[in-house]
């Protein structure tokens, strides 16, 4: 590595570029917001930056700390769902031959490259009162009826088939979010599963342990850190979310993204928008601290 | 049942089952998206025939093109800007020692991992702030969206053609100085090469970014610099109809198209056989 006054004419060619574009238009953007958050409304648009505290003390009101808490477990529930769904696919994949390897991952995370809006909005179809899966129900619910009417039971399936609430509320938010961050977390998962020395499962299994138990004290332990960083790759940007709850989500499905979304283009309260926003970043520099902590305590331990 | 190895999770049947099932809930909202973008139903339930008529009445709805025009010329815009500036970069980063090395190099994974809602409001701020003009005449009306679509696309070239960079032997580019060859003439001779690569697959994920984004365009397009997902956004907050999905296939194949193709300038040398 030589040292920039060595060139330096050469180092600002390659540097300079992006650092100006990374000044201009990300750091200058949120120091602003930054700024925004200890200002006071001096008009329909003025804002004047007075180092108030008002906004953070308004942002921090049980009101938007419940949405704060709400957004965590929605967002911690779709993370869990989506490590429950992608560690066997993604462990099968690690275990699938060469040949249909690259098909198997390339189809696991091909959704990726759709269109967030679309995909969200691919589930609206799927999920509302005379959608797909309702109506799959209810051909289910006749089939039921048909086969308990010889029995005469019918009366347990009830008259008429009732649709079931599955759009417009938090559960749809859960599954949406688990639907568009999937591919997030079976990436991580299978770049730890595929290097995973396969020597210790077999010394597992050969000394007697059963199937479960290597599952459990040896392949997770070994997959931890894809692990982790599955879980951080889809729980950010589900903390964030605003449009999945927004196309999903009930009219009280709001979310701490719905909320800042809401102060910048509608509700026209910049300073309270800014302070929430920057408390859902404080909140995800914490969650990249905690890591980063992990991490050093692990490489510590060895 | 046949013996099978302890280790062959590839062969349970469980595990099996398990991926299939996975894969159904991936693509069964997305295929029966573009399915029922052919359905002759105006309710978009149940299925009455085939019918290509929404692609017609997409195609005629001009704002609806307008859109999609404005959403490709701003991922090319921003894959070429972004790829530039993200390989130069990591080739800086990977070239020179420089005081405060350790923070610039946290700032410029920063837009990779922030939640997407703070950097779009962010952007909505700034440019309102330094009063973009408005009414410029196309395409210079995107710039604010193409330079906000650079600013979240170049971090990620930067970390895979960092990645590319990891793995050259520095005795090459040696080499080439002491044969005589100039700083450019080793850069586009010996380095540029090995890193071609890694650009290649930079700037695809920087387009896929690109056409993919929602949020960040969301918050800075204005009303006359409307992108296809702004767009499409608009019309389902009406109502759900055989249009959108005719317009969100389009864009779904748009972008598989592309990516096949990137995919293939990648490996050029890997034959269909």
């Amino acid at each position: 590595m030589d040292d920039w006054r060595s060139r330096p004419v050469l180092f600002l060619a390659f540097l300079a570029p992006g650092a100006l574009w990374l000044a201009l238009f990300f750091l200058a953007p949120l120091a602003m917001v930054w700024l925004l958050a200890f200002g006071e409304k001096a008009g329909p648009v003025a804002i004047d930056i007075t180092w108030t505290l008002a906004n953070y003390q308004a942002a921090l009101d049980p009101l938007y700390l419940k949405l704060f808490w709400k957004s965590f477990w929605i967002a911690a529930l779709a993370t869990a769902a989506c490590l429950v769904v992608a560690f066997p696919a993604a462990l099968l994949v690690s275990f699938a031959s060469p040949r249909s390897k690259p098909l198997l991952l390339l189809l696991l995370v091909l959704p990726f490259w759709t269109n967030l809006l679309i995909r969200t909005y691919s589930l609206i179809a799927v999920l509302r009162g005379n959608g797909y899966l309702n109506d799959g129900l209810g051909l289910l619910w006749q089939v039921l009826r048909f086969l308990l009417t010889p029995v005469g039971l019918a009366g347990l399936a009830g008259d008429r088939f009732q649709p079931l609430e599955l759009l417009y509320n938090d559960a749809a938010v859960v599954l949406g979010v688990t639907y568009v961050y999937l591919p997030f977390m079976v990436l991580p998962l299978y770049a730890t599963l595929e290097r995973l020395d396969r020597s210790l499962l077999e010394a597992s299994l050969d000394l007697g342990a059963s199937q479960w138990r290597t599952f459990w004290s040896v392949t997770v332990p070994l997959a931890w850190p894809g692990i982790v960083s599955g879980v951080i790759l889809v729980f950010i940007p589900a903390l964030g979310t605003f449009l999945i709850s927004d196309l999903l989500g009930g009219p009280d499905a709001l979310l701490v993204g719905n909320v800042i979304e809401r102060q910048f283009k509608a509700a026209n309260n910049l300073p309270l928008g800014a302070a929430l926003s920057f408390l859902l970043l404080y909140a995800t520099f914490a969650v990249l601290a905690a890591r980063a902590w992990h991490g050093a305590r692990a490489a510590r331990l060895g | 049942m046949a013996e099978r190895a302890p280790l062959d999770y590839g062969k349970r049947w469980s595990l099996r089952l398990w991926l299939a099932a996975t894969l159904v809930f991936l693509y069964a909202p997305i295929v029966i998206l573009m399915a029922f973008s052919f359905n002759d139903s105006k309710r978009n339930i149940v299925w009455r025939g085939f019918t290509t008529d929404y692609y017609v009445k997409a195609w005629h709805n001009a704002a609806l093109i307008e859109a999609f025009g404005n959403t490709l010329v701003i991922a090319v815009l921003a894959t070429v800007l972004s790829t530039v500036i993200g390989t130069l970069l990591a080739i800086g980063l990977w070239r020179f020692r420089f005081p405060g090395k350790a923070a610039f190099d946290a700032a410029v994974a920063l837009p990779i991992v922030i939640p997407e809602i703070s950097f779009g409001v962010a952007l909505l701020v700034f440019f309102n702030r330094i009063g973009m003009p408005t009414g410029l005449p196309w395409p210079l009306n995107l710039a604010p969206i193409v330079a906000s679509h650079v600013a979240f696309c170049f971090p990620f070239v930067t970390v895979v053609v960092r990645a590319r960079l990891a793995g050259f032997d520095r005795s090459f580019e040696e080499a080439s100085r002491d044969l005589g060859a100039s700083e450019w003439q080793t850069l586009r001779h010996v380095l540029l090469p090995w890193l071609k690569p890694g650009i290649v697959a930079g700037a695809l994920l920087a387009m896929t970014l690109s056409l993919d984004d929602f949020v960040i365009t969301f918050f800075t397009s204005g009303p006359d610099t409307v992108t296809f997902p702004v767009k499409i956004y608009s019309m389902v907050r009406f109502g759900a109809t055989p249009e959108v999905n005719a317009a969100s296939t389009a864009l779904i194949l748009v972008t598989i198209l592309l990516t096949v193709l990137a995919m293939r300038l990648q490996n050029p040398a890997r034959r269909p056989s």
